[in-house]
């Protein structure tokens, strides 16, 4: 079942063409990786299916809805609730300084979802937990790691139970040492088999948990396939010299 | 001295009554005179901005006298002096602090704006819940000192000659033919700041659970 279908996408900021007809989609259960050099349009492609940019042209559905159809929007209030289905765990995690932990992952369970404040805590005790950070509660994000604030974004996201998690760079604002534990929880949520798209320069991360990957570049899709063979043995001469960057800096990251 | 004393008492009530009214009315006027300002309505924002340069720009004590004297001699009608002073004080500490405010709004970094969006918080709710509460945070220092400010310019009152503890003090004197009831009302105004100062001081301990 397709849970993100995107068509033609086209952004411009002025005259500048950022993405250039992007065509594609992901599947219940899938994990995709989107790689690319910088500049290449992959975060840009992720804000505009998450609403953070309006598109140009094109379309997104999201779980069979529309969210934009031909560049014209959904109504605002059906538009909320779609957007309600996609959650974004951000590069410089974005937790709220002023709340702690606990109330970071409930207050938009509670405000948004109308959830019973039992009920959120509940979930987030329960994410909390699944993340190991069940002693950090009551603690307040400038009390944290940047791994242990990047996990309790990841549980902010999950707390309202979205059909796709999308990663911008998750790992980019980390050093090498907290990188693999964020790592480590995206594998364990991708064999539970949660959607998961991934914008990463973690190339053999990329290889190791994606189903599907796709190389952009200059505001198109380079190449798509199976992760072994786009970053494996890739066809294009392009994908070739970006990823030959990469070789012998293979890591392993299971934890 | 008893009797001097018990006069500067009842002068320092209404430099209190000014400073509290003034604050009552101008802390909450100045929020919309920084949306205003921010707004992205070129007549609305442009008409805030001149209204922002000309109280920031013309001494206090002018426009107390225009406030009062100008309904006057525009429409022959006059305001009860001590609303003339409300006015004025509202219209210029409300500048101010829109100026502050709007400094402090800015100072949210998108991020904060992105994430309360993809998670589905509403607009209102963005602004009351995640970013008022740092922006009070952020606006504590600035405000504090306009605060101090207004406690010292309430003495300008008296230009429309509204009783207040510096023109008691200054009554004291001439009558005394001593310059000592002048002192003694710096001794009153320092002593205002100081419990303003304590007031801020806690107010930023209260609010350092986070950074």
């Amino acid at each position: 079942m397709e849970v993100i279908r995107v068509e033609n996408l086209e952004k411009t900021f002025g005259t500048l063409e950022v993405l250039r007809g992007i065509s594609f989609s992901v599947h219940q259960g899938e994990v995709l990786a989107v790689i690319g050099p910088s500049g290449s349009g992959k975060s840009t492609l992720l804000r505009c299916i998450t609403h953070l940019e309006t598109v140009s042209g094109g379309t997104v559905s999201i779980g069979g809805e529309y969210m934009v159809q031909n560049g014209v929007y959904a109504p605002a209030s059906v538009l909320r609730s779609i957007c309600l289905n996609v959650g974004l765990v951000f590069q410089n995690f974005n937790l709220f300084p002023h709340f702690s932990v606990l109330r970071n992952i409930t207050e938009a369970q509670i405000h948004v979802l109308r959830r019973s404040k039992k009920d959120a805590e509940r979930r987030a005790h329960d994410l909390l937990a699944k993340m190991g950070l069940s002693d950090k509660e009551s603690a307040y994000p400038f009390e944290l790691s940047g791994g242990q604030q990047q996990r309790v974004s990841i549980a902010r996201a999950l707390a309202l139970d979205p059909e796709v998690l999308f990663f911008d760079e998750p790992t980019s604002a980390l050093d090498p040492e907290l990188t693999g534990e964020i790592l480590k929880v995206i594998r364990d949520l991708a064999r539970e088999n949660m959607t998961m798209v991934i914008v990463t320069h973690e190339m053999f991360f990329a290889r190791d948990v994606a189903d599907r990957v796709i190389f952009m570049d200059n505001g198109v899709i380079v190449e798509e396939g199976p992760a072994s063979l786009v970053i494996g043995n890739p066809e294009s001469d392009r994908t070739k010299s970006f990823l030959a960057r990469f070789t012998g800096q293979d890591q392993d990251y299971s934890v | 001295m008893t009797k001097m004393l018990a006069a500067m008492f009842q002068g320092t009530l209404v430099s209190l009554e000014i400073f509290l009214l003034t604050l009552v009315f101008a802390l909450p006027l100045a929020l919309p005179a920084a949306f205003a300002r921010m707004s992205r309505n070129r007549l609305a924002s442009g008409l805030t901005n001149g209204y922002l340069l000309v109280m920031r720009g013309t001494p206090l004590i002018l426009q107390l006298i225009f406030v009062y004297f100008a309904p006057f001699y525009l429409l022959g009608i006059s305001f009860n002096r001590f609303v003339a002073v409300i006015v004025a004080y509202v219209l210029n500490y409300a500048a101010y602090f829109a100026e502050i405010y709007r400094g402090g709004i800015e100072s949210i970094p998108a991020g904060q704006y992105e994430a309360a969006k993809v998670l589905g918080f509403t607009r209102a709710q963005t602004f009351f819940r995640i970013v008022l509460p740092q922006v009070v945070k952020r606006i504590i220092p600035a405000s504090g000192n306009e605060v101090i400010t207004l406690v010292k310019d309430t003495a300008l009152a008296q230009t429309i000659g509204v009783a207040e503890l510096f023109r008691t003090a200054q009554n004291a004197s001439a009558r005394q033919f001593s310059t000592m009831p002048i002192f003694v009302a710096g001794v009153f105004y320092f002593v205002m700041n100081w419990v303003v100062s304590l007031v801020f001081a806690r107010i930023e301990k209260k609010l350092s659970y986070y950074r």
